[in-house]
């Protein structure tokens, strides 16, 4: 059982500002690495279906992932910046579990960092894929 | 009322029980044969369990058959033919009947509990599935016993299952299985609403349950992963019903559409069947460890990461179909990266263990075994996303060895220690401590001692799926001992089978609570009762009956809300998604055949079709229509007789809600989610078509003309016809709603004619040429939908004539006009791709 009983501490701001708070922010790091990874694979393979052909290069469309790729990492970094300072709101304390606005809040903003960093990650791995990758065979 | 509840007062005790008797009444389950009407979810949850696990015991005999036809080279026991079937039902059965339908069937039985809700927001709707599931599973399973089941391997690969497949085998694989997915949907609908939507007062979305994160991360990947399956079951048996050359080369197709299609589903759907296992491992570990879960907010972002990475893998299993380099390279990374969420997780449950003060039980034995098998096939699984090994073990038993670790160890053990762990909250009785070890070491060696060697007989080189070897391969030692752990996973398996029927009659019942555990699904009386929570509590902590001091004493004596049913109907609270603010008091139907029937309709236009009797297909559908229009027209939307009602504790929560407000609403929404992702991978098809060949549109293509056009237009009008009606019919303008909504009805039939006139007066032939079939395909997903939303436009305007939908009680005519938008996009889209596309090509 839990040792200590949780109650909110009294100084903590009961609600943050602009409270109003949806699930979407928590899936738009995920959401930038699918769209960065789908766009990503269309792109080589209409590139090597309709352009440079199988055994082509890849040539610009390295470049052009190489762009998308910074896009997409600048958008997961922000979002991911928005979920920290969320976390940071007020008396930050892990576990963010108690029954409070200000605590959802510190939550929601935590998860979205974590997966930001995730996605950050994961993006960077796709993209790698185009470094050591240079033809369509 | 349970005899440890202690009252103020005798005032407050005679309230209490006059309160309690009410309730036990409006939850009352039928007896007799009137029993098979229930639809609570504590009665059908177990039948989908029950069912589900009896298909699990199923396709584990079709497993030891094939072990005791591999144990030694050369055998006979089986023929070719017979091991084809078998071992195609066994991948196929334990996929779709155990693996994705028992954890639809867990959820649909303790979620309610877990969320202190009566019930789920459609409890019809889950019955509709359970059955629609039974009557599915019962016929693609039953068809061995005919020696008809499908021989293709559980993912049916073209030309094999096309060409060169006799029999219906393949019609019955497809049309069944379609069919259970339907049921998959519907209990995604059902779960996603109930976790957003019927959580108790203060429970808000950073104290849910870590079992409810999984549950909504995995019914939101069924409404991506599942339908483009469905959209590949369309054109599959498009080919095989009517000769549509989808997958046939000679004709423009290509079957590698297929193995797109399926692994779109198949990649998610092995982390659809694992993360509600590990969302078993995360509610039974803290109370094992007599602590909070250690690094919860990194478990959620495991299950959502894993959730949304899990969907760029499914090119891992078609490493060796020759794509660009690049393109593996790219499935190849993400397969890796997913390695990270999946990983963090376990972290989280070894440091939750070891911080706290652990105490032995059988659950946490299966889940301690679980981790130990599935940390083993996660990394053989790192190792075969790596394309060059892949390559070289694409179809050895490597990957029979991998998989099953990863399943075994990611489901089938989390799901026992569950069923130890759960058992007493369904029976009030315990599964016996004894046999559950004697149980979990048989199953642990056994399957350690049967799967093991495969990795070896693998790298030797035996293939998948071959009935038998030549004694001098060398393959014989290993498969005799893999044969032989079979055999004993299976005695480990028939003790727990022995232990959940073996009679309990005079084993006492269980005290409540029995595991010391923290959420709320403990609350449950022993024996249980019928209404689930007697008053649904207001929740402060993520572990309340740890922290919360005398919450089960209260929620017994009723002090929360809705502690009673005074107009005798079955209530549960809807709350806000993200504070869980209660909004309304749901009224939940009870017992009724509606759903039995439907189902048993349903299920015969599937199997009608697949025996090519299309007109009593024709007739069962039309039944099926009728039913599921009398239940809505009798059953949903009511009007209730006052508006408002006293929840308790001085809360007054509005009856009806319509729009954004209502489930309904949400759950046309989530179900038109799922349907735009099956039209997504048809589209999809049109231009996987087009990267593969270089003139398509072929360069005879016909010109339809003005007819798409034509279409589109009549059925945007058409579309905003509708949301004008809805419009009016806030305003209470009678004659404008029915004028307005029925001009919307005379132009959707006009644009599907005009649809449908495009190609045929072109004159395309669907069988001449892939492009034709892929165009039709298209137009034919648009009608079907039009003639739904057709349906939807005459129900509404004979509802307001019927007064069963008024100015401020809209509820219907929201929902439809939810549909239409959704209608709007996909005939833009599809008039965009037919009529557009070739231009622009």
């Amino acid at each position: 059982m839990m040792d200590e009983t949780q109650t909110r501490p009294e100084h903590a701001p009961e609600v943050p500002p602009g409270s109003r708070e949806s699930l979407w922010l928590l899936v738009s790091g995920p959401t930038i690495w699918a769209a960065h990874f789908l766009l990503s694979y269309l792109a080589v393979s209409v590139w090597c279906a309709k352009v440079a052909g199988r055994a082509g290069p890849l040539g610009d469309i390295r470049i052009a992932i190489g762009v998308l790729t910074a896009l997409a990492l600048t958008g997961i970094a922000l979002t991911g910046w928005g979920g920290w300072r969320r976390h940071r709101f007020g008396e930050a304390t892990l576990p963010h579990d108690f029954d409070t606005p200000g605590d959802r809040h510190r939550f929601l903003g935590f998860s979205t960092f974590l997966l930001c960093g995730l996605s950050f990650v994961a993006t960077v791995f796709v993209a790698l894929s185009v470094v050591f990758i240079r033809s369509c065979e | 009322m349970n005899e440890q509840t202690d009252y103020r007062d005798p005032e407050e005790e005679a309230l209490a029980l006059a309160q309690a008797e009410r309730l036990a009444k409006a939850w009352k389950t039928p007896k007799g044969w009137r029993y098979w009407s229930a639809v609570n979810n504590t009665e059908v949850g177990l039948w989908y369990t029950g069912v589900s696990f009896i298909f699990f015991l199923f396709a584990g005999v079709l497993a030891l058959l094939i072990r005791a036809q591999l144990a030694v080279p050369e055998n006979d026991l089986l023929s070719a033919e017979t091991y084809n079937q078998v071992f195609t039902l066994h991948g196929s059965v334990m996929m779709f009947l155990f693996g994705v339908p028992m954890f639809e069937a867990f959820s649909i039985l303790i979620l309610p509990q877990m969320l202190g809700a009566r019930d789920l927001p459609f409890p019809r709707l889950s019955a509709y599935g359970f059955w629609c599931f039974l009557i599915g599973g019962v016929f693609v399973s039953g068809s061995i016993f005919f020696g008809a089941a499908p021989q293709g391997g559980w993912f049916m690969y073209p030309p094999l299952s096309t060409s060169y497949s006799e029999g219906l085998g393949p019609d019955i694989w497809l049309l069944g299985l379609s069919f259970i997915e339907v049921s998959s949907l519907a209990a995604a609908v059902e779960l996603i609403v109930g976790v957003l939507k019927t959580r108790p007062p203060g429970m808000r979305i950073n104290l849910m349950p870590l079992y409810s994160w999984y549950i909504l991360v995995v019914a939101g990947m069924i409404l991506f992963a599942f339908p483009p399956l469905i959209a590949g079951d369309l054109l599959f048996e498009m080919e095989r019903a009517f000769d549509w050359p989808f997958f046939d080369v000679s004709r423009g197709g290509d079957p590698l559409l297929w193995q797109h299609l399926f692994w779109i589903f198949g990649h998610p759907e092995v982390y659809i069947i694992f993360l509600p296992a590990v969302a078993l491992v995360a509610t039974i570990v803290p109370t094992a460890a007599r602590r909070p879960i250690v690094g919860y907010s990194w478990i959620v972002l495991a299950a959502v990461g894993t959730g949304f990475i899990s969907f760029g893998l499914w090119v891992h299993h078609m490493f060796t179909t020759g794509m660009p380099a690049v393109s593996l390279a790219f499935f190849s990374a993400a397969s890796e990266a997913v390695a990270i969420p999946t990983g963090v997780q376990i972290f989280c449950f070894l440091a939750t263990a070891l911080a706290g003060r652990f105490v032995k039980s059988v659950p946490m034995l299966f889940v301690s075994g679980a981790l130990a098998i599935f940390v083993l096939g996660g990394l053989t699984g790192v190792m075969v996303a790596i394309a060059p090994f892949d390559f070289q073990a694409h179809d050895t038993y490597f990957i029979v060895a991998h998989l099953h670790y990863v399943l075994i160890g990611g489901m089938l053990f989390p799901v026992i220690a569950g069923i130890y762990y759960f058992f007493p909250l369904i029976t009030s009785k315990k599964l016996s401590d004894k046999l559950g070890k004697i149980g979990f070491w048989l199953m642990f060696i056994g399957f350690n001692v049967a799967f093991l060697p495969m990795h070896f007989t693998g790298l030797l080189g035996m293939p998948r799926r071959v009935y038998t070897y030549s004694a001098d391969s060398g393959f014989g030692l290993l498969n005799m001992v893999s044969s032989i752990g079979a055999f004993v996973l299976a005695a480990g398996v028939a003790v727990l089978v022995w232990d959940v029927l073996r009679p309990k009659g005079k084993q006492p019942t269980c005290e409540r609570n029995p595991w010391g555990a923290g959420t709320l699904e403990w609350l449950v009386e022993m024996p249980g009762r019928a209404w689930g929570v007697r008053s649904i509590p207001i929740i402060r902590s993520r572990y309340p009956l740890w922290d919360q001091p005398n919450l089960m004493r209260d929620v017994d004596a009723g002090r929360f809300y809705l502690p009673d049913a005074q107009e005798g109907k079955r209530e549960t609270l809807i709350s806000t998604i993200i504070d869980a603010d209660p909004i309304q008091c749901l009224r939940v139907p009870g017992p009724t055949f509606k759903a039995l029937w439907a189902a048993i309709f349903t299920g015969g236009l599937f199997i009608f079709a697949t025996y090519k009797l299309y007109w009593l297909a024709i007739a069962s559908g039309t039944l099926a229509l009728i039913t599921i229009l009398i239940w809505l027209w009798r059953d949903t939307a009511i009007i209730p007789a006052k508006q408002t009602k006293d929840i308790g504790l001085g809360v007054t929560l509005p009856i009806y809600a319509s729009g954004a407000k209502s489930v309904g609403w949400w759950a046309m929404f989530i179900t038109m989610i799922g349907n735009m992702s099956a039209f997504n991978s048809l589209v999809f098809g049109y231009f996987f078509f087009w990267t593969v060949h270089d003139d398509f549109p072929p360069d005879n293509t016909p010109d339809l003309g003005f007819w798409p056009v034509a279409a589109l237009v009549a059925i945007l009008l058409s579309w905003a016809l509708t949301l004008w009606a809805r419009r009016l019919n806030n305003l209470d303008h009678a004659s404008g709603y029915y004028a307005a909504l029925g001009l919307g009805a005379l132009l959707t039939v006009a644009g599907a004619y005009a649809l449908w006139a495009g190609p045929h007066f072109a004159g395309m032939d669907p069988t001449s040429n892939v492009y034709p079939a892929t165009v039709w395909v298209l137009v034919l997903w648009c009608l079907i939908h039009l003639g739904i939303g057709l349906i939807m436009q005459l129900y509404c305007l004979a509802r307001r004539a019927a007064g069963r939908m008024t100015a401020t009680h809209d509820i219907d005519i929201r929902n439809v006009a939810l549909y239409w938008h959704f209608m709007a996009i996909t005939l833009a889209t599809t008039v965009a791709v037919i009529a557009g596309f070739p231009e622009v090509a």
